[in-house]
């Protein structure tokens, strides 16, 4: 039994130590937000925050991740009362099949975290491990920007931690 | 002219199906002995209105489409028709999408039809139910229908009376046929029509609610990988699997000829088991591929049946200039960000598969073919995948899912492809080849043109167990259908073979190549991709030959109005003009094509950058105009059209499938690699000209012809370079500014 | 005369003849302008050029990432303080438009620019001098048809007295030679050829040569390894740390592929050399090569000489490995086995660590970077993608790893202050992505290198 803790709760999740933790967010916790894509660490669908840092699901096992804290998608925000991150992609409805956009949205909020006003170089920079098929790409740019300027506005804490 | 069609007491009489003969009336008094005008779209092969619209008592309405949400938006766009007719909150409805049970054959979510097909009869059907529901509330009034009026899901009479749909809906009177015609609303007066309403589907995936395929969990539920040969054909001669079946979580391990597999309790048990049952899986592969260093040869080689289809001859024309051009697109893939997946449960006697399929119906006559079950006891039920942008490995998924989970009885069972199995197993867009010649006469017009094409077919869909892998590869196997051509208008390889300019002699020959050395099927625009490629870059050839602009050279060879329209405005918005010269290392360059000569007309004004030094390609900008007739979802539309321009500068700058003489090659996002957000253009920006009240045309797939001749374009006009061998990558453009 | 007198006068001559001796080493003179618009060079001579300048490796130091080519301003610590490489685009104002090839010649030759100043040997004009008067002609013609860009590179940011040029002088009377590469006539020409490149333009000692406090390449440990942006450039002669020893054949693929199935893929600044060198005539990678061969040498009696011999003897290493680093056993278990024990062929699968120079290597510091930033992928061309390890895994657990991979898969010793080496191999990650074109160019797949 090893203790996650996910989204600010502590789970019990039955599972060896080289579970990549995509498998135990989908498989253990019912998680939809962390996709499968290629359980290679080569298109990004799989991105979640571990401890402040985007980082591949698929490519990061149990092991590492004792104490540490994991956020996906569903911690940020709900349907009801969306994140930043979240209020952005639905306004500027920067999805087609929608598959690539949890990860997208995971690695954009770690950058937002760290640096609240990326310029355009810097967020495509940062988004360079991430694939997306359908060519949504200049609608997830622009929704990056969004939420950059959702979250300056509200003028809202990005010490670590505080995730929104 | 009467416009209620319908007999109105024969219709509400009570309970039972009742079939209103009006159409067939009509055409009586019409004293014709010509055949009853048919319903539109598909209504015409699922004729009655509860198909489509069901009316509950409480009011609750839903609306079902034979065709699927693949990431287009189609379950809104669909919601939003049918409110519009039907005159409800866009919220108050629900859509279901295709679904054996429930829904109308509307074959395969493909070609760019669903607006054409679902969309019509939707609102058709739609604008027809209304009728019959004020027909209705009319009688209950005792008030002729046009003194009544319809607003949010209630009919209104002048004296404040009012009745829910909820409340007029008794029996069976929906299930009527449909008619040939429907009173439409008038386009000046949508409300939701039109509009850009916020997709239904997105809310969910922004916030990881359930949305996929993928995030399906039934109680029971167990995981499955196959292990897939390492090349076609390759025979299973010895798995020891004792040793496996005592690992973690394995419940069984599952062979039936070449079809081998593993399932377990819990999913990351499944990838590890699959590692291992690889490991002692011992194959003899036969397979021997082409060589992929010369598909010319290799396409050109191959046995064809030759069709001429299209020729025109006015030998009073005489052209002096002459020249010619060949152009090789490879093999492409699909490249689904989501592998497939697919869940079945065999439930007593009824199989279950929910599948991101892009036909159900088709599917679940190949499935129970595959198992030798009658197909009213298999149920395919569509649940949304990635998307599929055609034929990729969602059917084959559903196959081994069902061939599983018939040797699991009662459990539910989910298959998920590998990334590798989905870039090796996929059935490709085909590789194929083009040579034009044509011939300028004293005045720079185009005087003669030949086109011919050489190209497998571009579908193997299912129906048919043969066309999916799990069929193909158990012990009694079911042979893959022999090929066949889509017929014309629409077409495969010859898709926009046949040019929309006007030219005096013209002459399209398909070579159709019936032998498939490597798995094919329809990848989005088809033979539409390639075909437009050639002709799009080829009309720049001749132009700079006649010495012209190329929107002008255009113009002159174009009737089409709606053509000329969509090419004026790309032209303007971009601010194309005669005289333009892009700055040092870049180039202009445009495009056009009306997808299949019937469907969406899109042109494409493009800006690109070339590095010189190192020949990298970048689209800079892009600026589209689309005519898609009447327009439901202007953002959707955009949205299609941003993404197809994008897709389409993937293929063109970077896509070919790689294989030894062996096995697929391109097994992953290393050695198959597609855009990423380093080569995202600085701006695409899409104008959309709506024709209010004309028929729907299908748009997901007009795009990808003219991005990618709009790109070669350009970088010939900056380098001064033509490249005619898809893809145009770094090293080809270099070494051709290099020579 | 006194004798005080003569001392004196002797003094007094010393001093005026040494302030002569010296201002006639300090002082050059300036070469006078040229009109760079008067100067047209034939295509051959261009193509020549560009071959050359991608075996001198110039767009590594003169091309900031993401800014245009040639253009310089590439940031390059040295051990007294940041030199920034010049624009050498053909920019009349602040790159070489107004420069002669004569002036160019002499930069390449004597390390001294148009208006006479000593150049910084950051610039290794003391491997440059080598190279022959054609070769520069080709070089200069190649420079002088590039694209002009408008920027003047940053000031130089050292500490004085390291700020004065006229030291530089005194640094070259200790430690340059100006001469030109003298063929050995007991050797093949091909190998003459190969010394002449490596020796010259293709400047190898640069990285793989230690230098004295003065920052001059230590001659008598020629190729014995070097240090260049925080990574290990390995000894490349006969103390080379390789599990499998090189030899020409081998060299020659991993020159011009970026990758060896007995070696591993090439890693940080040798990525974008092993880039550069994949668009040059073969003959010449095969030359370089088969001078290598000879500096690497014979591999001495004990050393193991195959991949599969490696591969055999490591094998009973792993349980006693595992014992020892249970944390970073896991780890690998978990996070590395799944690629790095696949089978799946190089350059698409993760090399076998046991092949791994990385982690036989005298430091772990090229193996901390590796595991950190991983291989990102080359736009649009088929290449090795490897995640990086640097937000997944905290120090801690890198250090593990790396104790275990080097228990594990080598034979040597156990390395010390490796928690150090990965706080700074962190830290410098984040700071040399910014300025450095080389990590994020890996090689393209050899098999794809002539096709599309």
């Amino acid at each position: 039994m090893i203790t996650l803790k996910v989204n600010g709760r502590d789970h019990q999740v039955d599972a060896e130590p080289d579970t990549p933790l995509l498998y135990v967010l989908r498989d253990d916790l019912a998680l939809n937000a962390a996709k499968f894509g290629c359980g290679l660490g080569q298109c990004g669908a799989c991105t979640v925050i571990v401890d402040g840092k985007a980082v591949l699901a698929c490519v990061t096992p149990m092991v590492l991740l004792e104490g540490k804290q994991v956020t996906t998608l569903e911690g940020l925000g709900t349907t009801a009362d969306p994140a930043p991150i979240q209020r952005a992609f639905l306004d500027e409805q920067a999805a087609q099949c929608g598959y690539c956009i949890a990860g997208m949205m995971m690695r954009a909020q770690a950058l937002l975290m760290r640096n609240s006003s990326p310029d355009d170089d810097e967020i495509r920079s940062e988004l360079e491990p991430h694939l997306c098929r359908c060519g949504t790409h200049m609608r997830i740019l622009r929704a990056v920007r969004r939420a950059a300027g959702l979250m300056n506005r509200a003028d809202l804490s990005t010490e670590s931690g505080a995730i929104r | 002219m009467n416009t209620l069609v319908l007999d109105r007491r024969r219709v509400l009489a009570g309970s039972g199906a009742l079939v209103v003969s009006f159409s067939l009336g009509h055409a009586f008094a019409q004293d014709q002995a010509a055949p009853a005008p048919s319903p539109p779209g598909s209504l015409k092969t699922s004729p009655y209105l509860d198909s489509w619209i069901r009316i509950d008592a409480d009011g609750s309405i839903t609306v079902f489409t034979g065709k699927v949400e693949l990431g287009q938006g189609f379950k809104t766009a669909f919601q939003q028709v049918a409110a519009e007719e039907l005159d409800v909150a866009f919220a108050s409805l629900k859509v279901v999408t295709a679904d054996t049970a429930l829904t109308a054959n509307e074959g395969y979510t493909a070609g760019s039809h669903s607006m054409q097909d679902s969309g019509t009869a939707i609102q058709n059907a739609a604008a027809q139910a209304r009728e019959l529901l004020v027909a209705e509330a009319a009688r209950r009034f005792d008030l002729p229908a046009d003194r009544l009026r319809t607003e949010n899901g209630q009919v209104l009479a002048p004296d404040g009376r009012r009745a829910g749909y909820g409340e007029l809906v008794a029996g069976d009177v929906l299930h009527v046929q449909a008619q040939a015609t429907s009173r439409l609303k008038d386009p000046a007066t949508f409300k939701v029509m039109g509009q850009s309403v916020p997709r239904v589907d997105i809310s969910a995936k922004v916030t990881g609610g359930a949305a996929y395929v993928q995030d399906m969990r039934l109680p029971g539920m167990i995981h499955a990988r196959v292990v897939r040969p390492p090349s076609y054909g390759a025979e299973l001669v010895n798995c020891d699997s004792s040793a496996v079946e005592k690992m973690p979580g394995v419940v069984s391990v599952v062979r039936d000829g070449n079809f081998l597999a593993v399932v377990t309790e819990k999913e990351y048990q499944s990838v590890k088991a699959m590692r291992a049952l690889s490991a002692v899986a011992k194959w003899q592969e036969t397979a021997r591929l082409p060589d992929q260093d010369d598909l010319f040869k290799v396409i050109t080689g191959l046995s064809s049946q030759d069709n001429v289809i299209f020729e025109r001859n006015d030998p009073s024309v005489v052209g002096q200039n002459t020249i010619e051009a060949t152009y090789v697109r490879p093999y492409q893939s699909h490249g689904s960000i989501g592998p497939s997946c697919a869940v079945a449960q065999l439930d007593g006697d009824t199989m279950t598969v929910w599948t991101h399929t892009q036909g159900v119906y088709p599917d679940r006559q190949a499935i129970a073919e595959m198992l030798h079950m009658p197909p009213a006891k298999v149920r395919c039920i569509h649940v949304e995948g990635s998307g599929c942008y055609g034929h990729n490995g969602a059917d084959d998924a559903a196959a081994d899912a069902a061939l599983i989970a018939r040797a699991l009885p009662g459990r539910p069972v989910r298959v998920q492809w590998m990334r590798e199995q989905e870039h090796a197993w996929e059935p490709f867009g085909p590789a194929m080849v083009t040579r034009l010649k044509a011939s300028l006469d004293r005045e720079g017009k185009i005087a003669d043109w030949t086109f011919e094409v050489w190209s497998n077919t571009h579908s193997m869909r299912p129906g048919g167990a043969g066309c999916m892998l799990a069929a193909q590869h158990m012990a009694q196997p079911f042979k893959v259908p022999a090929p066949k051509p889509l017929p014309l208008p629409e077409g495969g390889g010859d898709r926009n073979a046949i040019p929309i300019y006007s030219f005096p002699n013209a002459h399209v020959v398909h070579h159709f190549i019936a032998d498939m050395p490597l798995r094919i099927s329809a990848m989005r625009a088809l033979g539409a991709y390639h075909n437009v490629f050639s002709i799009e870059s080829f009309m720049d050839e001749l132009a700079t030959a006649a010495g012209a602009d190329p929107v002008e050279f255009r113009l002159k060879h174009l009737d089409d109005p709606r053509g000329r329209d969509v090419i004026a405005k790309a032209a303007q918005e971009f601010g194309w003009r005669g005289d333009q010269k892009a700055a040092p290392g870049r180039g202009f360059g445009f495009a056009f094509a009306r997808y299949k000569n019937l469907a969406a007309y899109c042109a494409i004004a493009c800006e690109v950058e070339v590095n010189r030094e190192t020949g990298r390609a970048r689209l800079v900008r892009a600026v589209a105009a689309v005519d898609s007739g009447q327009v439901v979802n202007p953002d959707g539309l955009t949205n299609q059209i941003e993404g197809a321009i994008v897709q389409s500068m993937s293929w063109t700058l970077y896509e070919s499938v790689s294989f030894d003489q062996r096995r697929i090659t391109s097994i992953d996002w290393q050695t198959y690699p597609i855009l990423r957000f380093s080569a995202v253009p600085d701006d695409i920006a899409v104008h959309i000209i709506n024709r209010p009240g004309q028929p729907f045309l299908g748009s997901g797939e007009t795009g990808q012809g003219p991005a990618a001749a709009s790109v070669a374009n350009a970088i010939a006009n900056a380098t001064g370079k033509r490249l005619r061998n898809l893809p145009l990558t770094r090293k080809r453009i270099k070494d051709a500014i290099d020579a | 005369m006194t004798r005080s007198g003569v001392i004196i006068g002797v003094l007094a001559a010393l001093v005026v003849g040494g302030a002569a001796f010296v201002f006639a080493v300090v002082w050059q003179p300036a070469i006078a302008t040229i009109d760079p618009s008067q100067q047209t060079f034939a295509n051959d001579l261009v193509k020549r050029g560009r071959a050359l300048a991608a075996i001198g490796n110039c767009s590594n130091c003169h091309t900031a990432r993401g800014a245009k080519d040639f253009a310089g301003g590439v940031a390059v610590p040295t051990p007294f303080g940041t030199v920034f490489s010049s624009n050498i685009t053909p920019d009349a104002d602040t790159g070489l438009g107004r420069w002669s090839e004569a002036a160019f010649r002499r930069a390449m030759r004597d390390g001294i620019d148009r208006e006479g100043r000593h150049l910084y040997p950051t610039f290794p004009y003391d491997h440059f001098t080598h190279v022959s008067d054609e070769d520069d002609r080709a070089l200069y013609a190649y420079l002088m048809t590039r694209e002009p860009v408008r920027a003047a590179a940053p000031a130089n940011r050292l500490s004085f007295p390291f700020d004065r040029r006229p030291l530089i002088a005194g640094w070259k009377l200790l430690f340059f030679r100006n001469e030109t590469y003298r063929p050995d006539s007991s050797k093949s020409a091909e190998w003459n050829r190969g010394a002449y490149l490596v020796e010259g333009l293709a400047h190898c000692g640069a990285c793989h040569t230690p230098r004295n406090a003065l920052g001059a390449e230590r001659a008598s440990a020629a190729f014995s390894g070097g240090d260049v942006d925080n990574w290990q450039a390995y000894a490349i002669n006969a103390r080379s740390p390789s599990p499998v020893p090189w030899d020409a054949d081998a060299l020659f693929a991993y020159l011009r592929d970026g990758w060896h199935p007995d070696h591993g893929t090439a890693r940080g600044p040798m990525a974008q050399v092993v880039a550069n060198l994949s668009s040059v005539d073969p003959e010449d990678v095969r030359a370089i090569a088969t001078y290598m061969a000879g500096v690497f040498g014979q591999p001495a009696g004990d050393r193991r000489h195959d991949a599969k011999t490696v591969l055999a003897e490591v094998k009973p290493m792993a349980d006693r490995a595992s014992e020892a680093n249970r944390a970073g056993a896991s780890i690998y278990a978990a996070a590395c086995a799944s690629c790095h024990e696949s089978g799946r062929a190089l350059p698409y699968g993760g090399v076998n660590l046991a092949l791994s120079t990385a982690i036989s290597g005298p430091d772990p510091r090229n193996l901390a970077n590796i595991v950190l930033s991983g291989i990102s992928p080359r736009e649009g061309e088929r290449s090795p993608i490897m995640p990086g390890f640097a937000s997944s895994m905290n120090d801690d657990q890198v250090v593990a790893l790396l104790a275990y991979l080097r228990a594990r898969f080598s034979d040597q010793s156990a390395w010390t202050g490796v928690d150090r080496v990965v706080a700074d191999a962190r830290r410098t990650q984040v700071a040399t992505l910014g300025t450095v074109a080389a990590s994020r160019q890996p090689p393209a797949d050899s098999a794809q290198r002539d096709k599309p």
